[in-house]
């Protein structure tokens, strides 16, 4: 996207493919909708079953492809592209891409829990090769040839048998097909692919590494005006009183909108509008609802339970513990994390003619739309919600809030307004990956084998919904009132054939700060506990972690990966800890694995750390990994999300943590809330495993799942003392060392 | 007051007015030029994502008051650095080993590593870990970047 100023049309047009005006439904204000109309009169169709909904043949060749899942920075755009192309046989060249833009493309449900090849690329995958089959068909009339006897190459239907063939073009007229998607339409044969499979370059990052690219943080409107918001000191505090004479001094201030508890300054510029929020003087009432840090698990632990789910039960665990030769008992526990995008949240909002439209970086344009619906009341067909590309988010960030937060004061102000974040914003109120903590019990028989395995998770109740916009909590606004942390239970049950086996979440009534998803959420903490666990079960039988898995391990897919990986890693089979631990700098290596969601990706990794046991500082030099996610669609793009899984989770497991006070978020910046930076970032060594003829399965969240525990077995293996409470800072560390 | 302001940005002469001398420069390059390669991280001089060139230094914008400039001190951004027919020769190397995912931090590592180039063509990759230290990146594209720049200096 590199329209310097962005209108609706250049939006639409993006990619020159198709054909079409927008033009506002009926004229009457109460029956405004956004259903966007084709300059012949034809309405976008969105509906998820209808070919049209996905892709428009242009007269020009091109196709456009509309995707209700959105590019968060992964590649998925040059993905989505790439299956398209495929199926319709056309250079990658002639095709584009729209996505999120809620009046043009279909809801395909949020860009969450890896989804977006698996699900998104598939429905893509099927309305292409739906179009490809009309296409044929009507050739085939046209030309009076069988439909056996021809073939698609390069945009056009021709005779296998040579001769003169018809362009896409030639036969569709308007660019329409009008026909339903046929999910069980014949699909190209995997043995054909010219483009899947294929490392292609990204569509996106020559305008990225060129200063072209716009970013929602580019986004600038006719008329448009700047917010920054001023959030309450304490997360439940209450705004008593204002002084708006305190910003009257800063040149082009034009409001302060206060709303019950929601509070912001609009001015002409941006910079005035940063000085303002800043120089703003308000009253607050005390709040201290948090529990104290240094009590955080046990608050957690008295948290109100509404209710157990039971994920999985084979057996009779508790009869197999009491049976069992050893038992073995442990708690682990992940620290809350925030998302850390490094441009913090931006959305820009407009309300005219009692339509909405806001152009947002969210991962759930859809979903967004009705919130905002329903926090402005107006009807969802009035609001309009454009995705446009942001800092990366990593699970549900503030996008979504600042689009709540521009919607109201788009409203207030009657201009277009552009809320930008400042990185205290971000850092303070996007909602939170929630603590999670974890009770295991095993029981091994005389062989070492673990017989019983018993686990409890401290979860928050919810799951992948709607999170409550900030702006409407504070204003007092409709907005829902259940969490939504993700679906955080994944992963607490095993891969493993264990004979006993019992895994109950306790969901939790409440917990301390708003809670999302960040990446990988759940599946993370969860496989961190489980294969750390594990791994104390191997060290307790005295046996190599690699061969205690496949002892338990059917799958011949997770076989491969933990094989796969073994062999890159040059893991030496002996049981942990090392037999050598002198030295200042000891040296270990560590073992994870984990089935996604035990229904789909495998991933395998084995972690090499040094612990400098004076310092307690961990360096993790080196990471291997190993994944099968199936089909892949691109390899370089597969390869991009293991460095960044892997990395971006080395850093929430050494350093991060979220602090606070009885009041809110204290950890407000990067200097109190640390990420990893390059000289400690490790060396990353991947090994896919390709499987063209399967189905595509997601490879954006499963490998952050395998690092936690493969560093914790690692730091076990260099020192024989065991992590079990992530940040595994020095100070945990150096106590750690101690006990042991 | 408003004060009016002569800047040279890209090789060319910009006239702008500032409310405010204490303005950072990130301002007056995205909002008052319509700049999209200096991107607004933390404001705070801790990320890097709105590195500029001023005078050939890789400078923070974000902590830099438009008024602080020297006069004639010439400022080149992400997008005046090269262009999409003649890309920066660290560039031609981010695009070449596909170093980035959201690319919101490259703005920063491109600047910072042409800075770096200038002053040390040749650098080794700890060197290069090491100019990079002070700039974040989250998706984790840290290992292709070392490598892009690593390519620029003919040393991959
Ligand atoms: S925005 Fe300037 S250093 Fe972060
Ligand atoms: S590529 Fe996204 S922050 Fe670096």
């Amino acid at each position: 996207m590199n329209a310097p100023a962005l209108s609706r049309r250049s939006l639409l047009l993006q990619g020159g493919a198709l054909v079409v005006g927008f033009s506002m439904a009926g004229r009457n204000a109460l029956a405004q909708t956004f259903a966007p109309v084709a300059t012949d009169g034809f309405t976008k169709a969105v509906a998820p079953d209808q070919v049209d909904s996905f892709l428009a043949l242009g007269a020009d060749g091109r196709a456009t492809i509309f995707s209700g899942k959105v590019d968060l920075g992964t590649g998925i755009e040059t993905a989505m592209a790439q299956i398209a192309a495929e199926e319709l046989d056309l250079p990658l060249d002639r095709v584009a891409v729209v996505q999120g833009d809620t009046a043009l493309t279909p809801d395909q449900g949020p860009t969450y829990g890896s989804l977006s090849i698996q699900k998104g690329g598939v429905e893509i995958r099927h309305a292409a090769a739906t179009a490809r089959a009309r296409l044929v068909q009507r050739a085939s009339e046209r030309l009076g040839v069988p439909v056996d006897a021809l073939e698609t190459r390069d945009g056009a239907v021709r005779p296998k048998a040579g001769g003169p063939g018809l362009a896409y073009a030639e036969l569709v007229t308007d660019g329409r097909l009008d026909l339903k998607v046929d999910p069980a339409v014949n699909t190209k044969d995997p043995a054909r692919f010219a483009l899947v499979g294929k490392s292609v370059a990204r569509i996106d990052i020559p305008q990225k590494v060129m200063g072209r690219f716009t970013y929602m943080q580019d986004v600038r409107v006719p008329g448009m005006v700047h917010a920054r918001v001023v959030r309450p000191p304490a997360i439940g505090a209450s705004l008593e009183s204002v002084d708006e004479g305190s910003v009257a001094g800063i040149p082009g201030v034009l409001k302060v909108v206060r709303q019950g508890n929601f509070l912001a300054v609009v001015a002409e510029k941006e910079w005035a509008a940063v000085k303002a929020a800043g120089q703003l003087g308000a009253t607050w009432s005390k709040w201290e609802g948090l529990p104290e840090q240094d009590k955080l698990w046990q608050h957690v632990r008295a948290t109100k339970v509404t209710k157990d789910d039971l994920t999985s039960s084979t057996g009779d665990a508790e009869a197999a513990l009491g049976r069992a030769a050893r038992t073995l008992e442990a708690s682990y526990d992940f620290a809350i994390h925030t998302h850390g995008s490094i441009g913090p949240s931006c959305a820009v909002a407009e309300l005219k003619d009692g339509l909405l439209t806001c152009w947002t970086a969210s991962q759930m344009t859809h979903a967004l739309r009705k919130q905002l619906a329903a926090m402005t009341g107006l009807a969802p067909e009035a609001v309009r919600c454009i995705y446009v590309e942001g800092s990366g988010c990593y699970g549900r960030n503030g996008h979504e809030d600042a689009a709540g937060d521009a919607a109201l004061l788009a409203r207030a102000v009657g201009r277009p307004v552009r809320v930008q974040w400042s990185r205290a914003d971000e850092h303070g109120w996007d909602p939170k990956g929630p603590p999670t903590l974890i009770d295991l019990k095993a029981g091994l028989d005389a062989d070492g084998n673990v017989a019983a395995w018993s686990s409890q998770f401290h979860v928050p109740e919810g799951a992948a919904g709607n999170v409550p916009l900030v702006a409407a909590d504070l204003a007092g606004l409709p907005h829902e009132t259940a969490m939504a942390p993700g679906n955080v239970i994944q992963n607490s049950a095993l891969p493993y054939a264990f004979p006993n086996v019992r895994t109950v979440c306790h969901r939790l009534a409440s917990t301390p700060f708003r809670p999302s998803w960040i990446r990988t959420p759940g599946r993370m903490q969860n496989t961190y506990a489980n294969e750390a666990f594990l791994d104390e079960c191997a060290a307790a039988a005295g046996a190599d972690p690699l061969e205690y898995r496949l002892r338990a391990l059917k799958d011949p897919r997770g076989i491969a990966v933990l094989e796969r990986v073994a062999e890159i890693a040059g893991w030496q089979a002996r049981p942990s800890p090392a037999a050598d631990m002198s030295g200042d700098v000891l040296r270990g290596r560590g073992l994870s694995y984990v089935k996604y969601e035990l229904n789909r990706t495998y991933v395998a990794g084995v972690a090499e750390v040094e612990v400098d046991r004076r310092t307690g500082r961990i360096r993790v030099p080196r990471f291997f990994v190993a994944q099968d996610c199936g089909q892949i669609i691109n390899p370089d793009g597969v390869r991009n999300q293991l460095d960044g899984n892997v990395i971006q989770t080395v850093s929430r497991v050494l350093m991060e943590e979220v602090t606070f006070d009885r009041g809110g978020v204290t950890s407000l910046d990067w200097a109190s809330y640390p990420i990893i930076t390059f000289p400690d970032v490790p060396e990353v060594v991947t090994a896919l495993i390709d499987r063209p003829t399967e189905k595509p399965w997601g490879a954006g969240e499963p490998s952050a799942a395998i690092v936690p525990a493969a560093i914790s077995n690692a730091i076990f293996d260099a020192t024989g003392a065991r992590l079990r409470s992530v940040p595994f800072t020095p100070a945990k560390v150096k106590a750690a060392l101690r006990a042991t | 007051m408003a004060q009016q302001m002569s800047l040279d940005v890209n090789g060319r002469a910009a006239r702008v007015s500032v409310d405010d001398p204490d303005t950072p420069l990130l301002y007056v390059l995205r909002d008052d030029l319509g700049l999209h390669g200096p991107r607004f991280g933390c404001g705070l001089g801790q990320c890097g994502s709105c590195t500029v060139h001023v005078d050939g230094q890789a400078v923070r914008s974000c902590i830099t008051p438009v008024s602080g400039l020297k006069p004639g001190a010439k400022i080149v951004t992400l997008e005046g650095l090269g262009t999409p027919e003649m890309p920066h020769p660290v560039q031609a190397a981010f695009i070449a080993e596909q170093a980035a995912q959201c690319g919101y931090c490259i703005n920063g590592m491109i600047m910072q590593s042409a800075a770096l180039l200038n002053e040390t063509p040749k650098p080794d990759e700890a060197a290069i870990r090491q100019a990079l230290a002070q700039n974040l990146c989250r998706c984790g594209t840290h290992l292709r970047i070392v490598r892009a720049v690593q390519r620029a200096a003919g040393t991959l």
